[in-house]
């Protein structure tokens, strides 16, 4: 059963739900561990970094990434989608911008590209935090920005995604796709980190 | 059905604080945005979370907020997904 998350009331709640729903015949047998698995399996911040790496290295695909990352992503075997369909947006960052992603009403997150969610994504302090006082909230996490950097706080919801293109960190002209791939962290397709 | 909103279109949150779920965050209720674009149309969550089938299908957009706006103070934006119906013209017009 779903038995990782970290917080020990929402683990218990959750076991209630699922031992509700088996009991009343509504999931069967190891239903939904047979979905969980599916779900997750392959669901990685590699991922995410793969699609950065190609639109480091291929301008036309990040042209396509940013106007329509749902369909950009699946040229490359990903899909944004969890249960329900879902819209992935890519949001770039400059040497002017830097773009970071939240969810104040849940913990809303593109598990397929990032892998499941830090558990400081779904505290309330980061939740809260975030979009109130960014520049300390990254200082945190050793992101210092200049000043004339301008920072946007993405909300998501259960309809919208967001994955943040990072900035390629200088001195990389000469490293392949893969290479580039490695380089890229979670927290900076999160936009909690930079390159 | 037209979108109401285009992109670049000055809007105010409305203040609703209804009993039930709202996609409509606290922080977010009676400011000033624009909207940035439009993202698909999507069933109006606070319909759908009270169990019921008769969620209006509405467009739901991209809209930025400046965080003087939202909190008095920050040079920063912040970019919200709000349903149609939490926005009205920024004059008030319908």
């Amino acid at each position: 059963m779903s038995g990782t998350h970290d917080d020990a009331l929402i683990s218990r709640q959750v076991r209630r739900l699922e031992t509700l729903l088996e009991d009343r015949g509504v999931v069967v047998g190891t239903a939904l561990d047979e979905m969980l698995d599916a779900f997750l399996s392959g669901a990685t911040p590699l991922n995410g970094a793969r699609v950065v790496a190609r639109a480091w290295t291929d301008p036309a695909y990040k042209e396509r990434l940013l106007a329509d990352g749902t369909t950009a992503v699946t040229e490359l075997g990903f899909s944004a989608g969890g249960v329900q369909p879902q819209r992935l947006r890519v949001v770039e960052n400059t040497a002017r911008t830097h773009n970071v992603v939240v969810c104040t009403l849940c913990s809303c997150y593109p598990v397929r590209l990032l892998g499941p969610s830090p558990s400081w994504y779904k505290s309330e302090a980061y939740r809260s935090r975030v979009v109130r006082e960014p520049l300390e909230v990254l200082r945190e996490f050793g992101v210092e920005l200049p000043s004339s950097v301008d920072v946007t706080v993405w909300d998501s919801s259960a309809e919208t995604r967001y994955l943040v293109l990072p900035l390629r960190p200088a001195g990389t002209e000469a490293l392949t796709e893969r290479e580039l791939a490695s380089l890229v962290t979670r927290n900076a397709l999160i936009g909690t980190g930079v390159l | 059905m037209t979108d109401r909103y285009r992109p670049g279109a000055h809007v105010r949150t409305v203040r609703h604080d209804p009993p039930h779920h709202t996609r409509l965050p606290r922080y977010a209720r009676g400011k000033h945005g624009v909207v940035v674009e439009p993202e698909g149309r999507h069933p109006l969550a606070d319909v759908r979370s009270q169990g019921r089938d008769d969620a209006p299908v509405e467009q739901v957009y991209a809209v930025r907020f400046a965080a003087r706006e939202l909190w008095g103070e920050g040079d920063h934006h912040v970019v919200l997904d709000l349903w149609e119906s939490y926005l009205e013209w920024e004059d008030g017009a319908s």
